[in-house]
């Protein structure tokens, strides 16, 4: 390799490494996905020098149309349908990995230049690439609603799955072995078989798991790509591969677990148990009371009786386009000298963060905003909880070891320790995982606004005002 | 088995350095994280340019032409969609730091 590229790799790593620091605070964070993308230039323009020109038409074709439709399509998709899109460039990703190592082996049958090494490597890289290709596919068929939605499941899957990894390794070793265990297939032959069964094989990991957890599905996916790249540059010898194919993997992982954890949900039980669909059951709920109170009666109460508010925002909230009215609830709170709080759940948003974004757009001041573990030990000593649009993130039910549901094990706001808690809501509807939340039945502690969040919102505000 | 080592060496620690690169990092920022790092591992198309250029034989080098193209996708589509979302993240962040600021 020559030293110039050599070096350019060097800087193209550093860039990487730079801008993945940058990515931890929001302030630098997207200075530092330029930062990245420099590096990532850098490194590609580095390549054009060591390779024959011969071929570079062909490669400026396929370069070309990749990057235009990923222009085009990161340019056109919605932030809602956000998580799929990451997964479908994930997953070309693992698909090259896979693709080269299948070329590089075919180059080493046939040109007589074999590595121990490498002719071990080959094999990992098709399954890990592929296992991330047809894994991230299937997220994505998920989360568009294409198909496999819900847990797809059948008997003995587990049985199947490891039967299916027991054959890759036999393929694998008759690859490196030169065909000594299967006479009948030859070492290209067993690495094209390899490619297909691994391809099986992501899609049988994927399909049990629910649409819910596939934000943590695709950040794995993410970081098994990475390390198909790494194992792709002890292919190719190549540092620049096994430097930023293995940061990725390593970051990948620890990033799985932060978000597995944010959320609750033990990155064993998703993948092994294949939690069943949410909601799929819709019974009956039968009538309950309720404590239906008017907008007049929340806004006496916190006139008169409310020090400390606690305001905890929902998706609702931004589906009715509240957050203005949110804005002036708290200013009415604190003309009349209360102190108001915001407890935002990981994932009070479409994706976590989103949330914030949307309350600090709306003129709330970033320092009211508080994560769920620094609002949680608030809720003792507040008078008044205000849940606006959102029912799963503060369910009681999810952390009732009594009770199987697909939110138990979630961590929620603890409303339920505030003295009153005041729901702004359309109806008794059950959230997004359907489960029914015991705390609206609780006729002492909690009062029902049926209301659409913005009206609701303004309602109590005026009547605040009034009284 | 020189340039092995070297590369074994890499390996151990770029993963050590992945591994402590990300720690407490606000919910805020895990899933521009997972989109960047993701757009980062498109470094695989420097793997795709070089074995399409030594392909002679046709179908291997459809199999390369492959690899490149879903290498650009992967680069170019995961740092754009990044872009975006972290566009999308700038200006209510940056009217905070002014606010704190003042």
């Amino acid at each position: 390799m020559q030293v110039a590229t050599f070096l350019a790799y060097l800087a193209a790593a550093a860039l990487f490494i730079v801008g993945i620091r940058r990515l931890r605070r929001p302030e630098t964070a997207r200075s530092g996905n330029t930062l990245a993308a420099f590096g990532m230039t850098i490194a590609l323009v580095a390549t054009l020098f060591v390779i024959e020109f011969r071929s570079l038409l062909l490669i400026g074709i396929a370069a070309l149309l990749g990057a235009v439709i990923g222009a085009f399509s990161a340019q056109r998709v919605k932030m809602t349908a956000m998580p799929q899109m990451v997964a479908a460039y994930n997953g070309v990703g693992g698909g090259a990995a896979a693709l080269i190592a299948l070329s590089e082996f075919y180059h080493m049958e046939t040109g007589g230049h074999e590595s121990v090494v490498a002719t071990i490597t080959v094999p990992l890289t098709i399954l890990i690439g592929s296992v991330s290709f047809a894994g991230s596919a299937v997220a994505f068929a998920k989360l568009q609603e294409i198909a496999f939605s819900g847990s797809v499941s059948f008997p003995l899957q587990q049985v199947v799955n490891a039967l299916l990894f027991l054959g890759i390794l036999v393929l694998a070793a008759n690859a490196i072995l030169d065909g000594a265990i299967l006479p009948f297939l030859s070492p290209v032959a067993s690495v094209v078989a390899i490619l297909a069964s691994s391809l099986v094989l992501g899609v049988l990991l994927v399909i049990p798991i629910g649409g819910a957890d596939m934000p943590i599905v695709i950040s794995l996916l993410n970081a098994f790509t990475g390390l198909a790249a790494a194992a792709s540059g002890f292919v190719l010898e190549n540092y620049i591969l096994i430097i930023g194919g293995t940061i990725v993997g390593a970051s990948g992982t620890i990033l799985t677990r932060l978000m597995s954890s944010a959320l609750g949900r033990p990155l064993g039980k998703i993948i092994f148990a294949g939690i069943a669909a949410a909601g799929s059951s819709k019974e009956e709920l039968e009538e309950r009371p309720v404590h239906d109170a008017g907008a007049e009666e929340v806004g006496e109460y916190l006139a008169d009786e409310a020090e400390k508010v606690v305001i905890v925002p929902g998706y609702g909230l931004a589906v009715a386009q509240a957050q203005g009215a949110m804005h002036e609830l708290m200013e009415a709170l604190e003309s009349q000298g209360k102190e108001v709080l915001f407890g935002i759940h990981p994932v009070a948003g479409r994706m976590p963060g989103h949330m914030n974004v949307l309350l600090t757009e709306a003129g709330i001041p970033y320092g009211k905003l508080y994560d769920l573990e620094d609002i949680n030990p608030e809720f003792e000593d507040t008078d008044a909880a205000i849940v606006v649009g959102a029912n799963d993130v503060v369910n009681p039910a999810a952390s009732d070891p009594e009770q199987d549901t697909p939110i138990s094990g979630m961590p929620i706001l603890e409303v339920e320790k505030a003295n009153r808690v005041i729901f702004i809501k359309r109806s008794l509807s059950p959230g997004f995982a359907g489960v029914d939340n015991p705390l609206f039945y609780d006729q002492d502690k909690t009062m029902m606004l049926f209301s659409d969040a913005k009206q609701g919102l303004q309602d109590v505000v005026s009547a605040l005002r009034s009284s | 088995m020189q340039e092995l080592l070297a590369q074994l060496a890499i390996f151990v620690l770029a993963a050590f350095l992945g591994w402590e690169l990300i720690s407490r990092v606000p919910n805020l920022l895990h899933t521009p994280l997972m989109s960047a790092t993701n757009a980062i591992h498109g470094v695989i198309l420097v793997g795709g340019m070089i074995t399409l250029a030594a392909s002679t034989n046709p179908i291997i080098q459809a199999v390369g032409f492959v690899a490149v193209f879903f290498g650009a996708l992967n680069v170019v589509g995961g740092f754009w969609v990044t872009n975006r979302m972290l566009g999308m993240f700038g200006p209510p962040l940056k009217k905070v730091k002014k606010r704190r600021k003042g």
